[in-house]
């Protein structure tokens, strides 16, 4: 007898190809947010399954902060060139030379927060009236309280008080001029189903998710790769390390992690006996206690 | 773990369930425990929340602080959304929609009921069946939540009494006979000391069925699928305008329910042309068979006109199809509804617009009684009324199908989701 039932990664690949197909058919001007993390990466593939054989009928967007890893940039030129996606990026640099961001100053100085200011006129600009996401609800407290689609007034802020509700599968993604949507396709999918889903599917991933040596230093018990973009204090000092990252943001603020796994199946070997949170190594997180609901408001990813 | 990776970790279930509850009566405790026992809480998120409560000056560590996540709710120390969690075990994974249990919370409640296969009912043992265990258990029959499970919470307060236990069992099924739900199971429980939560209780020798986890771990919910009545919404079209699929067009969709196979006699809604499912294609290749709830493209054997919001559908097998229906109605904003007011409409893949032609009662949810001279349905309220539509539905009882009996209304003016039904 056949057994109709699907597991739980088919079952959350189903329900995110709903969400991509939907996205495209309710909305005229989508983008998909690419950072060229696990996440954007599992999102891509699912956008070009939720299509195929059609090519995804929206562009890719990445918003560079000018402060990333080199492998990354590497990977999305790839990326982008193999699948023959468009791809929109909105620089950092580019909001500060014009004046619409002042630069942070000290050691920890990030372009972290000035993404948003990039973000929203990269959407104003290009008319976008929906930005696809890889944020999971399971990252973070302010993310469990997100809807699949997340309404964006026209300062692009979120008002987490004040949410649509959202009932069985039907997602309301009617809005007036010069508001939008953000879209989380991966709300339900926790960080082990993603590397469950890219051993599954086999996806090529960055090679900083896997373990290699790197010149690094230590803040704050936080491990760093050493960069141009950030300056050592006289009490650090350089060491060449065996590390690898679970998450990847831009360099000044994503931490390493000590690590061995080199394959996808260390990988979940290595998540499945994790104790601590992977936005443990995000220091854009760690600001204040409410910092991401603080960032999501204002327009956030 | 490698060896795990192929038998069978990455073919786990995966169950929803809901629990609705107010601060006192142990439910974020149960969470926490559930979440904490199955190493399921971080240490940095534990460490987080160890400080936090210090900070408050409280002396244990409050495991709600886990589930509220905004700045708003931490200050008030109350749930006002819903929250989801996410936890597995080697068994299954686990999404927990966790809701606010007071009554001016219920359009919470019915949201995070409304994707569950499971309900989590928590009574105080020391207070038996109340006002809110009775709501809770009535929203989850009415948004047709298959299994409902009954933790009698707080045993260690009444020394662990299987009389008391009985009383309480016995109480609510009593109850329970005006609900329509099949399945509940009762379990005895401190959530505070984990007795049954994740391991049997020695305290309660008496309760032989297993503790709570061991339930929501192979509670059967593969049948809760319904497999007979094949609907599948066409959400979008797919015309790749290639070479090489020149001719190719792919109606993309969720099965809704039922099972689709290649070669299938088939009709469209609402255009009632007939044809024959030529193949069900997906990225990974073609597939011989789709069923609730994969997501696929359908090929047909003829050139008809398809669009978002038809159904295809299997010509033995018909849904209703028609323009005025009843639904249960709960009612989510408060701008109160109004009889004879126009809304936009949602249900399935399609959009419509709506009027209100009758309210014809309310339901107190404390004690169930239909008010047919109250019409007044304001926020969190639960009503029944006719609908008409500006055009052909093609839906289900919500009580045989919770994807096509289900709609939303949508405010005209301002685009919030105002109310969600039930097709009766």
């Amino acid at each position: 007898m056949v057994n109709y039932h699907l597991n739980h990664i088919k079952l959350l690949e189903a329900e995110s190809v709903f969400i991509l197909r939907e996205v495209a058919a309710q909305f005229e001007r989508p983008a998909l947010l690419f950072s060229g993390g696990k996440d954007s990466i599992v999102m891509l593939h699912l956008a070009r399954k939720a299509f195929w054989p059609s090519a995804i009928p929206f562009p890719l967007m990445h918003i560079d902060t000018g402060h990333n890893f080199v492998e990354t940039l590497v990977y999305r030129d790839e990326l982008v060139e193999k699948i023959g996606a468009r791809l929109i990026v909105g620089s950092v640099q580019e909001s500060i030379d014009k004046g619409r961001a002042a630069e942070e100053t000290g050691y920890n100085a990030s372009r972290n927060v000035l993404q948003t200011v990039t973000l929203l006129d990269t959407i104003e600009e290009h008319k976008i009236d929906v930005a696809m996401g890889g944020a999971r609800r399971d990252e973070e407290k302010a993310r469990a309280k997100e809807r699949f689609f997340s309404h964006r007034d026209e300062f692009g802020q979120w008002d987490p008080k004040n949410q649509r509700p959202e009932l069985w599968n039907l997602f309301n993604g009617k809005k007036r001029i010069g508001e939008h949507f953000r879209v989380f396709p991966l709300s339900n999918w926790t960080e082990m189903d993603v590397w469950q889903y890219i051993y599954h599917e086999q996806i090529d991933m960055p090679s900083l998710y896997f373990s290699h040596d790197r010149d690094c230093f230590v803040r704050d018990g936080v491990i760093y790769s050493c960069s141009d973009f950030m300056k050592l204090k006289p009490t650090e000092k350089v060491e060449n390390m065996h590390i690898r990252f679970r998450t990847i943001g831009d360099m000044t603020c994503t931490g390493a992690t000590l690590s061995h796994a080199n394959s996808l199946e260390d990988i979940i070997e290595e998540v499945a006996a994790t104790r601590v949170t992977e936005r443990g190594s995000r220091i854009d997180d760690k600001r204040s206690e409410a910092a991401m609901e603080d960032r999501k408001k204002e327009g956030y990813f | 773990m490698a060896a795990n990776l192929k038998d069978g970790y990455l073919d786990m279930e995966l169950l929803r369930f809901t629990t609705a509850g107010s601060v006192d009566d142990g439910k974020s405790t149960l969470i926490g425990r559930l979440l904490y026992d199955s190493k399921s809480i971080f240490e940095d998120q534990y460490n987080a929340i160890k400080q936090a409560s210090e900070q408050r000056g409280e002396t244990q560590v409050n495991l709600a602080l886990l589930t509220d996540g905004l700045r708003a709710e931490r200050e008030q120390g109350i749930t006002i959304d819903v929250a989801y969690r996410y936890f597995a075990t080697p068994k299954r994974k686990f999404i927990i929609a966790d809701t606010p249990g007071h009554v001016q919370y219920t359009r919470n409640m019915v949201t995070g009921a409304s994707t569950a296969n499971l309900a989590l009912i928590l009574i105080d043992a020391r207070k038996g069946v109340i006002e809110q265990s009775r709501r809770h258990s009535f929203i989850a029959s009415l948004l047709k939540i298959p299994h409902l499970v009954v933790c009698i919470n707080k045993m260690d307060l009444v020394d662990y009494s299987e009389s008391v236990f009985d009383q309480i069992k016995k109480d609510f099924t009593n109850f329970a006979t005006k609900l329509d739900v099949h399945d509940i199971r009762f379990i005895p429980i401190s959530a505070l000391n984990g007795d049954n939560v994740v391991n049997s209780s020695v305290n309660m020798p008496w309760y032989k069925d297993g503790p709570l986890l061991h339930l929501l771990e192979t509670i059967h919910i593969s049948s809760d699928e319904n497999l007979v009545d094949c609907r599948f919404p066409v959400q979008y079209v797919i015309r790749p305008y290639k070479d090489e699929y020149h001719d190719y067009r792919g109606y993309a969709g969720r099965v809704a329910s039922g099972i689709f196979k290649k070669g299938d006699k088939v009709m469209v809604l609402p255009s009632g042309f007939s044809s024959r499912i030529k193949e069900i294609d997906s990225f990974d290749g073609p597939v011989e068979e789709a069923f609730s709830p994969m997501s696929v493209t359908i090929l047909l054997e003829d050139d008809i006109d398809i669009s978002r919001g038809d159904m295809i559908v299997r010509e033995n097998n018909l849904p209703n199809i028609g323009q005025d229906f009843d639904v249960m109605l709960c009612w989510m904003n408060e701008k109160k509804l109004v009889n004879g007011g126009k809304y936009a409409i949602k249900h399935t893949t399609k959009d419509a617009r709506c009027v209100i032609k009758d309210i014809r009662y309310k339901v107190d949810i404390q004690t169930l009684h239909r008010d047919e001279t109250d019409n007044s349905v304001g926020l969190n309220d639960i009503a029944r009324v006719s609908i008409r539509t500006t055009q052909p539905f093609f839906f289900d009882r919500y009580k045989n199908n919770r994807i096509t009996g289900s709609i939303i209304l949508i405010d005209e003016a301002t685009n919030e989701t105002l109310g969600a039904g039930m097709i009766i």
